[in-house]
């Protein structure tokens, strides 16, 4: 069987869970697939790993769905319980999985902790701009402008560069992908996943019932075009001036 | 771990007398049970514990501290922890433990062995952080969210915190429970004599696989993260094997029901009272718990000298409260009084099980003396 294929994966999954809990469109199953596409590929067994997930449609990526350890903790904390047990037990590969509002809102101090420890996690940011499971709200990464249940009016505020934050902070692998560039972000997670200290990588994620259909984005092939057309690699932004960035979002790996 | 159920072991530290700090024989205690994960954030009266813990862990093997970025941190750490096999602790202060306990719900709710400690300061909020009180009694027993029961211990001495906190240990391990050490700035700063015996009993959780690690039984094992159990731990409703069911009522029904049972039906095994002066049924009853119990010990005393027939009962237990020997003791005191560091807190416990009890109360951030309980009972009976 060859790693990394849909019947190679499966086994990593738990059958009786189907079907997912996600919605037509959602980007958070691509997601799911890409991490078990870089597990498989790695040749690693799911027993080596604990994944530990917040409360949110991205915290529901691992559990119940992954076969192997989980740990479906309160929201925003994920970090700080997966810091616990990676200390007691460094044999174990931890990996945690969250939404935007999870890790970069309610679990952003645990965030920027984890960071500065640079202590060994892989923490996946399943960034969909908005808090999916709650119906619809601003999240710190909601673009400035955008309408969200509540910002009627469209987004007052700016966003985080959740790379920059916590590239600032000491993650020592640093990367920003959408689920539209797979096979770059199947590299990057296998990357994230090898390397030694705290490695982040930031995947945007379509939300096309929560978040597209207020932005003009409400079929699911709309948000894979909006990541297509909006995301530039870091080397081409290195030629574009601030105005031409104005509206895009830069993916790569910013720390490596 | 070392092996399963009961076990005697020696003392880390070596057996002899000791003059220790109530914080530090906290740690001690930890220590001798077996905790080998700490993780805290400072606060006073509390720092101490975590200080002992962070140099005593660096001289032993095998043991990990971390001070972590809040208390928030520090309780989903010692979680993380425990699931990992650890026997795991943090220590705090009102403030701190108010930021617990939303974790603290979760841990109940994934019936996660973990001790709690909370060294009683001045409130409400950041209150006299050097002062004494007894303000959080309902904090401990109610300030989770939904429905629960929860062991809450209260030592009364330094040599008591040393004690207590191997109990901590054990009542967690057994029954698959954080446990709640309800300790107050007089214990945690006091100083006086502890004596370390050779050896101690603990008891280490069951691990067997195979077994529904949430149902089942009244206590499920619980095996760790990394021994390929494949492990599904949620703060939500589950069922016995961990999928989450967050509509299903009788899910929900049966799991809020074994959380309870698996305390309320073995309360007998958990709840701890001493009496002292109770011979002869006491016409008045002093009911105390923590630094207070001890102005209630020398008051009673003092008082059966000046001739009133006085006994005092110290609770070590708060939750579940000791129910039966209260109302023992209390059935022929014509009087019983409660002095309690807050505003009759577990007075109305109390009064729940003997109407006639009545308080003796003070929130000035200063202990109760002895004195100022006889002259409550003088006040009472004459
Ligand atoms: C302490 C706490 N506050 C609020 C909530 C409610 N809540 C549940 S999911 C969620 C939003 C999750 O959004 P995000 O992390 O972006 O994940 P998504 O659903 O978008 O994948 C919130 C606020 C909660 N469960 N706990
Ligand atoms: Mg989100």
């Amino acid at each position: 069987m060859n790693p990394g294929t849909t019947t190679s994966i499966k086994r990593m999954i738990r059958q009786e869970v189907f079907p997912t809990p996600f919605c037509p469109g959602c980007g958070h199953g691509i997601l799911l697939g890409a991490i078990l596409r870089a597990i498989d590929e790695l040749g690693w067994s799911m027993d080596e790993f604990l994944f530990v997930s917040g409360i949110g449609c991205g915290g529901w990526i691992p559990s119940p769905h992954f076969a192997a350890d989980t740990l479906h903790v309160t929201h925003g904390r994920a970090i700080a319980f997966a810091t616990g047990a990676k200390l007691f037990n460094p044999e174990l590969k931890v990996v945690v999985i969250g939404g935007d509002g999870d890790l970069a809102s309610i679990g952003g101090n645990h965030l920027i902790h984890g960071a500065r420890r640079n202590i060994d996690l892989t923490v996946i940011c399943a960034n969909n701009m908005i808090y999916g499971m709650t119906g619809g709200q601003v999240t710190p990464t909601t673009p400035h402008g955008a309408y969200t249940m509540t910002t009627p009016q469209g987004n007052p505020e700016r966003p985080f560069d959740l790379c920059q934050l916590v590239a600032a902070a000491g993650a020592s692998y640093v990367a920003r992908y959408s689920v539209y560039h797979v096979r770059q972000l199947i590299r990057s997670l296998k990357r994230a996943l090898q390397h030694p200290g705290f490695s982040f990588v930031e995947v945007l994620s379509s939300c096309p019932v929560q978040y597209g259909r207020r932005n003009e984005l409400r079929s699911p092939v709309a948000m894979l075009n909006y990541f297509r057309e909006h995301c530039v690699p870091i080397s081409r932004a290195h030629t574009m001036d601030s105005a031409e960035l104005a509206d895009k979002i830069v993916i790569g790996e910013f720390v490596r | 771990m070392s092996a399963q159920g009961w076990q005697t072991v020696s003392s880390v530290l070596p057996p002899g007398r000791y003059f220790l700090q109530g914080d530090e024989a906290c740690a001690e205690g930890a220590i001798a049970a077996g905790c080998n994960f700490y993780a805290g954030y400072p606060i006073t009266p509390a720092s101490e514990v975590m200080e002992r813990i962070a140099r005593r862990f660096q001289e032993l093997e095998g043991r990990v501290f971390v001070q972590m970025e809040d208390e928030i941190g520090s309780i989903a750490a010692v979680i993380g922890a425990s699931w990992a096999g650890a026997k795991a602790m943090t220590a705090t202060s009102g403030p701190g433990f108010s930021l617990m306990l939303e974790n603290l719900g979760y841990a109940i709710m994934t019936e996660t062995p973990l001790v709690l400690v909370d060294i009683q300061r001045a409130g409400p909020s950041t209150g006299q952080a050097t002062r004494p009180a007894q303000g959080d009694v309902f904090q401990a027993r109610w300030g989770a969210s939904g429905d629960y029961e929860v062991i809450v211990l209260a030592p009364w001495s330094v040599a008591d915190m040393y004690w207590q906190t191997i109990r901590a240990f054990n009542l967690a391990e057994q029954f698959r429970v954080p446990v709640i050490i309800l300790g107050d700035e007089g214990i945690g700063h006091l100083r006086e004599r502890v004596d370390i015996l050779p050896e101690v009993r603990v008891y280490n959780r069951l691990k067997e696989q195979g077994k529904p690690p949430f149902g089942g039984q009244l206590v499920p094992p619980m095996p760790a993260f990394g021994e390929g159990a494949k492990l599904l731990v949620t703060g939500s409703t589950h069922d016995p094997w961990g999928y989450r069911r967050t509509a299903d009522s009788r899910v929900q029904a049966e799991l809020v029901d074994r959380l309870s049972r698996k305390i309320t039906e073995r309360r007998e095994e958990i709840v701890q009272a001493e009496a002292f002066f109770c011979d002869d049924d006491p016409e008045l009853l002093l009911v105390a718990y923590g630094f207070t119990a001890r102005s209630a010990y020398r008051a009673a005393r003092e008082l059966r000298m000046q001739g009133v027939r006085a006994g005092l009962l110290r609770l070590a237990t708060l939750w579940p409260i000791p129910e039966k020997t209260i109302r023992e003791k209390a059935a022929c005191a014509r009087h019983v009084l409660v002095p309690e560091m807050n505003r009759g807190q577990l007075l109305r416990e109390i009064q729940r099980i003997v109407p006639h009890a009545k308080g003796y109360n003070k929130t000035n951030g200063e202990v109760i003396t002895p004195g100022e309980i006889i002259g409550a009972v003088r006040e009472k009976i004459g």
